[in-house]
């Protein structure tokens, strides 16, 4: 089990960083990759729709990238915290030392 | 997966908010039940949700060239059925949409039903169906959380294209432009997400063996009371 676990952390690992150094920016183009679909799809919007108004805003945005990046960070953090709690609780109770 | 605030037309936004609903007051109705009659089962539930919290924080780069996030829906419809995600779903949606402007309020209703409630019902019919299928448990969990993955791209892609019809192609069209955003570029993240299911999944069964069969006991429709 213990090696199937190392297997499977490996392979999501190579699936997530592979892309990484397959895909290149095209050249002579200083566009940015690896942005965010959900962006995408709101050029597409943007493309089939060019007179569509969004019709309400967030009651709420994060004021920089920076506190973005902690808000996300803090959701991973209160998802793995539940997890590692979890899994901390069982372990200990299924060999009590 | 995110359809971002005010991008779907009022009309829209209202229709995919009914349509959820029902689901997730059937959804808060089996969460109520399952603790009360099961307390034990709440570290677990923690876990499930847990889970849908981290994995649907990581924006994983793709093969597409763009980045986008798995959803972790199907791990804890293996565990709880269907209903229970429905609700850890919606919870998670409403943090991104206040916190983050992630999805946003006028879109919760579309994104919880292609997130939460369609990712849920195929996690779990694709579950049930491995195990009519006598697959391994650990190709159970996989196929339901990978293909949960993807079904909830591509009902956002529906929903989308729903939306905003293409101007000369009509719905198909505009079908086909945002299922290549969002289909594509989740094909390797959702295998990703069914990875990291089968992952915890072995890690629980090596240590709370006793607790998970009895939570996947009650689930089976063989069982009266159920």
């Amino acid at each position: 089990m213990k090696r199937q676990n190392l297997l499977l952390l490996l392979a999501a690992l190579a699936i997530a960083i592979l892309p990484l150094f397959i895909i290149r920016p095209p050249a002579g183009d200083a566009a940015e990759i690896f942005t965010g679909a959900d962006g995408q799809a709101e050029t597409v919007i943007t493309g089939l729709r060019p007179d569509y108004k969004p019709w309400f805003a967030p009651l709420w945005e994060p004021p920089s990238g920076e506190i973005e990046s902690l808000l996300f960070g803090l959701q991973a953090a209160i998802g793995a915290g539940l997890i590692g709690y979890c899994l901390g609780f069982y372990r200990g109770r299924s060999n009590p030392q | 997966m995110h359809i971002m605030e005010g991008y779907l037309p009022a009309a829209h936004a209202i229709g995919w908010t009914a349509a959820a609903a029902p689901f997730l007051a059937y959804g808060v109705k089996k969460l109520a039940r399952q603790m009360r009659e099961h307390p034990e089962s709440r570290l677990l539930l923690g876990a499930s949700t847990g889970f849908v919290f981290v994995l649907s924080s990581l924006k994983l780069p793709s093969v597409t060239g763009s980045c986008s996030h798995p959803t972790g829906i199907g791990f804890g419809t293996t565990l709880f059925g269907p209903g229970i995600m429905f609700v850890a779903g919606f919870v998670v949606l409403l943090f991104q949409a206040l916190l983050l402007a992630h999805g946003g309020l006028t879109t919760l209703g579309a994104n919880t039903f292609s997130m939460a409630i369609v990712g849920g019902l195929v996690a779990w019919g694709v579950f049930r169906a491995a195990t009519v299928l006598r697959l391994s448990s650990g190709a159970a969990v996989f196929l339901a959380a990978m293909l949960s993955d993807l079904a909830t791209y591509v009902v956002t892609s529906l929903q989308l294209a729903l939306a905003f019809p293409d101007p000369a192609g009509g719905f198909t069209a505009a079908a086909a432009k945002f299922l290549s955003i969002f289909a594509f570029t989740q094909l390797p993240l959702a295998v990703i997400e069914g990875l990291l299911s089968v992952l915890v999944m072995n890690l629980l069964r090596a240590h709370a063996a006793p607790q998970l069969a009895a939570l996947i006991a009650p689930a089976d429709p063989a069982d009266p009371n159920s």
